[in-house]
């Protein structure tokens, strides 16, 4: 019987090695693709006016093919960080209120609805914007049409809430409640030991939610392609149409002939927001790191 | 233990997938043009329930799209808006891939704008013009001092690339918004009163609130309207095209019945119920010769080129 176990033992070892290690491959092999299939581009386009020309038209017929990303790599950035300027005040104010000021009922239903908004798909936050922020938009700026970065913005904003509320609202409640208490036996009011005590001893925390929230807005795909209007032009401000990476990803790999510059020019911009997001996700595992650190 | 192998079983059936995709030998995969995706759903509809055997999926993503899959054999009908293009054809060759093309209904593409616009008619210098981003308020061209603000397809739409190729002769404004489909410009140009839009004329046949304008090769030859079925059969409409569907070589077997079905009368039916035009007598001839269907029809000359490719 104990030999039996042990061979049980070391077949789950085995298989739970066996997984880990697949996501390492899987993400290694990823980013050698990447870089396999995007490399033959800068042959034929310099790596400076790829990232910043701002002329994307790889189909074009009657005059010189153009792979300039720049418009592009603003959009994302600017959609993605419009999201962040909406998410993040209504992000921490909404953890702090559930971890220190809610009753206990209000965060048992609180908490599992916030859940519930994280499981919305994705197409369907896309039609909203189409349907429902759109118009919004256009009737509050007088605009003719709603589809624009701050559509985009909007939408994504509701989507990196949840990520944002629950690692914000885990960040404060892992701050030693001696902090709260000793605070308020100072004197201190509530505001004020939740903005001068809890943020700031559990910053680090939100900083790593507010980054992985960024994460999950900028590779968003089917929402931005539905509701930021899809211009190539260089935006002007947020009430510009803007295509983002993944929208031009999604609009053009499906028709692309294999193996021309277009297609890997595809691969390149890719390979560019993998490096993106790869960036942001370590800089919020560092700065994650740290925090644990300073609280044990 | 009992558990252990469960997690085991669990596990290999993860990797093996459930590949049992069996294609049935009744079953037709019909992907592409988002512009006739409507039209031959409802033919497919209307031909299932005369053949309850039969299983037929219609699927959209744009003629580049439903090209492409048919190259790389994942569909057995392209639907195509545009003719393939010569890179295409070489493109299927290679895989050993024969692309025959059937000519399914014929479309008036329609120029459309908001009802506040007061310009009812254009020539096709004008629109391309427009397109190109070289006229920028609609004052230019005798209408309102408003800006114009371009409606388009994505570039895996082949109304989008027909439009470049035969209408603007030149490259899109990169300020155009590309829009999802025909149905979601309708909707834009509707609500924006310096909007213009280029849709199928399905889409527009019954729409009500936008206004679908004249158009004239040049002003000599005079201005046609899309909605006029005449106009758009004889070529006097000037952005006539026809829609295609794209097979890997002579049709067999069920894939065969089915466009047998939508060329039928009945099958024109449904595409003229659905705003598009029937198929016209020289199409007709030249979709029976790919049949390989006997006919008596005449045979008169008129202004369609019965070419693979359209335009370019």
């Amino acid at each position: 019987m104990a030999k039996h176990d042990n061979f049980r033992e070391k077949l789950i070892h085995g298989l739970f090695f066996f997984n880990g290690l697949l996501v390492v491959i899987v993400l290694v092999g990823i980013f050698i693709l990447l870089i396999v299939k995007s490399a033959p581009v800068f042959k034929v386009v310099p790596l400076k006016d790829f990232l910043f020309k701002a002329t994307w038209n790889p189909t074009a017929t009657f005059v010189a093919p153009s792979y300039g990303m720049g418009s592009m790599l603003v959009s994302t950035l600017m959609v993605s960080i419009g999201a962040l300027i909406i998410a993040i005040p209504l992000g921490i104010g909404t953890a702090a209120y559930l971890s220190d000021i809610a009753s206990p009922r209000v965060r048992e239903i609180a908490k599992p609805v916030i859940e519930i908004l994280a499981g919305i798909p994705s197409v369907v936050i896309g039609f909203l914007g189409i349907v429902l922020v759109g118009p919004m938009i256009s009737r509050i700026f007088k605009l003719s049409n709603g589809l624009n970065a701050l559509n985009g913005s909007i939408l994504l904003a509701v989507m990196a809430l949840p990520t944002i509320i629950s690692l914000t609202e885990d960040a404060l409640k892992s701050v030693p409640s001696s902090f709260k208490e000793a605070s308020l036996a100072l004197g201190a009011t509530h505001w004020q030991t939740i903005v001068k005590v809890k943020i700031p001893a559990a910053i680090s925390g939100i900083v790593a939610a507010c980054m992985l929230g960024m994460g999950r807005a900028i590779g968003e795909t089917m929402t931005v392609l539905m509701a930021t209007g899809c211009s190539i032009a260089m935006p002007k401000s947020f009430l510009s149409s803007v295509q983002t990476i993944t929208s031009t990803i999604a609009i053009e790999l499906g028709e692309v002939p294999y193996d021309t510059t277009h297609y890997y020019a595809l691969f390149a911009i890719g390979l560019v927001l993998f490096v993106i997001t790869f960036i942001i996700n370590m800089v919020s595992d560092i700065v994650l790191r740290k925090y644990q650190k300073v609280v044990k | 233990m009992n558990k252990a192998a469960t997690f085991l079983i669990a596990f290999t059936l993860m990797f093996l997938g459930v590949s049992a995709c069996m294609a049935a030998e009744n079953m037709v995969e019909i992907k592409g043009s988002d512009t006739l995706i409507n039209v031959v759903q409802k033919l497919a509809e209307t031909y299932m329930k005369g053949h309850p055997d039969a299983g037929i999926s219609v699927t959209g993503g744009g003629s580049g799209t439903g090209i492409a899959a048919l190259v790389n054999r994942r569909c057995d009908i392209a639907n195509a808006s545009r003719g393939i293009k010569s890179k295409e054809v070489e493109d299927a060759n290679k895989k050993g891939i024969d692309p025959k093309r059937v000519v399914v209904a014929i479309d008036g593409l329609s120029i459309v704008t908001n009802t506040q616009n007061p310009i009812d008619k254009l020539t096709m210098d004008d629109i391309g013009k427009i397109y190109r981003g070289d006229v920028k308020n609609w004052k230019d061209l005798g209408g309102n001092d408003t800006p114009v603000n371009l409606y388009g397809r994505q570039s895996n739409s082949g109304t989008y690339d027909f439009m470049k190729e035969v209408v603007m002769k030149g490259e899109y404004s990169p300020n155009m918004k590309s829009m999802n489909g025909n149905a979601q410009i309708v909707e834009a140009v509707k609500q924006d009163p310096g909007g213009i839009g280029y849709v199928g004329v399905g889409y527009v046949k019954d729409a009500a609130g936008i206004n679908v304008l004249k158009v004239a090769a040049n002003p000599g030859l005079g201005y046609f309207s899309p909605l006029n079925s005449m106009d758009v059969k004889t070529g006097n409409y000037p952005i006539t095209r026809p829609l295609n569907q794209y097979l890997n070589g002579t049709p067999k077997g069920a894939v065969k019945d089915f466009i047998v079905f939508e060329l039928s009368a009945e099958g024109q039916k449904i595409v003229e119920d659905e705003g598009f035009f029937a198929v016209p007598r020289e199409y007709q001839r030249y979709n029976n010769d790919l049949l390989g269907i006997s006919d008596n029809l005449d045979s008169s000359t008129t202004k369609y080129s019965v070419e693979g490719r359209d335009g370019a």
